[in-house]
């Protein structure tokens, strides 16, 4: 007896590749709309599972704000055999979304707080749903400052925007590169040693990090040493995860599944749980 | 429901009736002390007095290898999701895995619901049989108190000499007992009897080890640091058998199966082990249990202290089957009882 289900949770809604931009050698932009008419509906910080048939799936920060409803964007590097096939794709190809999933950052806790974000490469994806979110509504938030740290110049993502932001009034941005070459004039050296430069109010801020798993703690010390409380630093976690829906195991740190219970979790939450951080 | 009792003379007569309406699986013997859940063709295939399977009947909750969903890329990603199964009796399961499938229940029942798993669930039905003797050195059903059934079957037989006691919890038990003439009604002398044997029981499946079910919690709350995960994990060979056989595991890996032409496939889920080197690294190559003794003290947790804080129960029946198939001779009883004697020990 073959007994068919509408939703099983594996079930993906089409999307189509409505505009691709090259970022890096290893980075593409995607904007992606999904073909059932609806809006994806996420939180800044979720993740959507990006699906093609015969290659599989890959779990992607949606990397654009709610704010812009109609489309929204994946920033995928180029790791494996998966995320090689998506760097294939062309301009209306058709791919599947499942999501999204998880718990995105506490977007109505944050309001009216001074903000600051703190991203080293590939971790700017996920906070930028958020930078942007908050750009979008600047009102309802107070002091912003934004942190970026990458390898080496090339590697910047999101290049032309991060200008802007580093242009803006109202934005405090700070970029540093561990490597820098003959043109770069920023600074040089790791995420951490911005962290001293910037002046905040540990009583109405809350921080937001991502970035490699060996970064966290050596910037989370930082935070700490200039008195922000563990439980208003944010963190994005990233974990090998196959259903989204706290089962598969992979995902899992301690009692949380990270698809589920994360990927963001306030650092107060994980900090005793050795692997996590 | 009122209780029945059926001659044993007529059990094979019922099995029957039983495979004339469903798909039946039971307990088939494989060896001299192995056993495996299998679709029978014939009622003297049955092996009700049996140690725990090899594999327990999660397979066919959740079966090995399972099609999601069916592809079909030639006019864009087009699929359809879909379970394929035929209504089923198991007939035969021990009340600990009984309590094995409650467990599951919980995983993939719980919102957000797992479809395909509710669908195999609700074609399967559930005939218990009552252990009266503790089944070997390995059993730790005394310990995890899951000798005695509580709930979760359709019907649940006990042994009683020349006839079995039916203890019928479902409608669906019902139905499956008005498929044969034999049975008569369980008089109230049949009802004390049944309760005498459950109270004697108690005396024959004591405690295995000198842990408590009570002290549980507390020996995994201070017990993530103790050396004996280190002492532990030094004979694993990561080869994963423990958590195969294992009625509560339930971790899996969703892969991606095309046919020859490509165009079309199944993305299927397979059982996957946390004891895999590979089963937690991410694209950066980061591996967050990298060591052995992480993922072994990763699996014992996972039976007694993680579920406890998100399904409030042990998710460890006490069925003995990680002991009895370790190459490694890792036995369950054995390292709990070290992890509580190494309090205090560096
Ligand atoms: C919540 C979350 C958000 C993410 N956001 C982004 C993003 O915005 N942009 C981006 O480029 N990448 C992101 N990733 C990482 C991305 O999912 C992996 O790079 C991708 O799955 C690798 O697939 P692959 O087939 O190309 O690699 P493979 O060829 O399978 O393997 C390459 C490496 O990736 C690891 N890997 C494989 N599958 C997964 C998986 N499902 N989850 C994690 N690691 C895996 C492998 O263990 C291996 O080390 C995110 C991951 C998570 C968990
Ligand atoms: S069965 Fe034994 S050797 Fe194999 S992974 Fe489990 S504990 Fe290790
Ligand atoms: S951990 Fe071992 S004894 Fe406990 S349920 Fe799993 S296989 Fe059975
Ligand atoms: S991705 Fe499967 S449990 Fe989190």
């Amino acid at each position: 007896m073959r007994i068919p289900l509408k939703k099983s949770g594996y079930e993906i809604i089409k999307a189509e590749v409505v505009k691709i931009t090259p970022m890096t050698a290893t980075e593409k932009l995607y904007e992606i709309r999904l073909k059932n008419g609806e809006n994806l509906d996420h939180d800044p910080g979720q993740f959507v599972e990006v699906s093609i048939f015969g290659a599989g799936e890959a779990p992607i920060s949606v990397c654009s704000s709610p704010t812009n409803q109609d489309t929204f964007e994946l920033c995928i590097r180029k790791v494996g055999r998966m995320t090689s096939v998506l760097h294939n794709l062309k301009v209306g190809d058709e791919i599947g979304i499942r999501g999204p999933f998880g718990v995105g950052f506490p977007v109505n806790l944050l309001k009216g707080r001074d903000m600051i974000f703190i991203a080293g490469g590939l971790g700017i994806a996920p906070l930028r749903s958020l930078i942007n979110y908050v750009l979008d509504e600047r009102r309802d938030f107070g002091k912003v400052d934004i942190l970026l740290g990458c390898k080496t110049p090339d590697k910047m993502l999101f290049g032309s925007e991060v200008a802007v932001w580093a242009e803006r009034m109202d934005v405090n941005f700070c970029c540093t590169v561990d490597k820098s070459d003959p043109e770069w004039k920023g600074n040089v050296g790791l995420i951490t040693t911005l962290i001293p430069g910037v002046n905040f109010n540990p009583d109405n801020t809350f921080a937001v990090v991502c970035g490699p798993p060996e970064m966290y703690i050596y910037v989370i010390q930082e935070l700490l040493k200039k008195g922000m409380p563990e439980s208003r630093i944010y963190v994005s976690l990233e974990r090998h995860m196959k259903c989204g829906m706290g089962r598969c195991g992979h995902c899992q740190i301690h009692q949380y599944y990270c698809c589920m219970d994360g990927p963001v979790f306030p650092y107060d939450k994980v900090k005793d749980l050795e692997g996590a951080i | 429901m009122k209780d029945v009792l059926l001659k044993k003379e007529l059990f094979d007569g019922f099995v029957e009736a039983l495979m004339n309406s469903y798909k039946v699986a039971a307990p088939t013997r494989r060896g001299d002390k192995s056993f495996a859940f299998d679709f029978i063709t014939n009622p003297s295939e049955v092996c009700l007095d049996h140690i725990p399977t090899i594999l327990p009947p999660k397979k066919y909750f959740l079966p090995q290898h399972e099609t999601l969903l069916e592809y079909d890329t030639t006019e864009g990603q087009n699929m359809q999701a879909f379970v394929e199964i035929e209504p089923m009796v198991i007939l035969g399961v021990h009340s600990c895995d009984i309590a094995g499938i409650q467990c599951l229940n919980h995983v993939f029942m719980d919102r957000p619901k797992d479809y395909h798993y509710q669908a195999r669930h609700d074609k399967i039905l559930l005939i218990g049989y009552e252990c009266l003797r503790k089944c070997d050195q390995y059993a730790s059903c005394g310990l995890m108190q899951t000798h005695t059934p509580t709930g979760g079957y359709d019907i649940f037989m006990t042994d009683m000499g020349d006839h079995y006691y039916f203890s019928i919890n479902t409608f669906a038990g019902k139905g499956m007992v008005q498929l044969f003439e034999g049975f008569e009604p369980a008089d109230t002398v049949a009802e004390k009897t049944l309760k005498k044997l459950r109270s004697d029981k108690k005396k024959l499946f004591k405690n295995e080890t000198d842990v408590s079910l009570a002290e549980i919690p507390s020996i995994f709350e201070w017990g993530f640091d103790s050396h004996v995960w280190d002492r532990t994990a030094e004979k694993c060979l990561s080869c994963g058998n423990c958590t195969n056989v294992c009625p509560t595991c339930y971790c899996f890996d969703v892969n991606d199966e095309p046919e020859l032409n490509l165009a079309k496939g199944r993305r299927v889920r397979v059982w996957d082990s946390c004891q895999n080197e590979t089963f937690a690294i991410i694209a950066g190559g980061e591996n967050f249990r990298p060591k052995r003794a992480q993922r072994t003290r990763h699996r014992f947790f996972r039976k007694f202290k993680y579920p406890v804080m998100r399904y409030g129960k042990f998710f460890c029946t006490g069925c003995g089957r990680c002991s009895r198939q370790c190459m490694a001779s890792i036995n369950l009883k054995e390292t709990i009882s070290n992890l509580k004697r190494s309090w205090g020990e560096i």
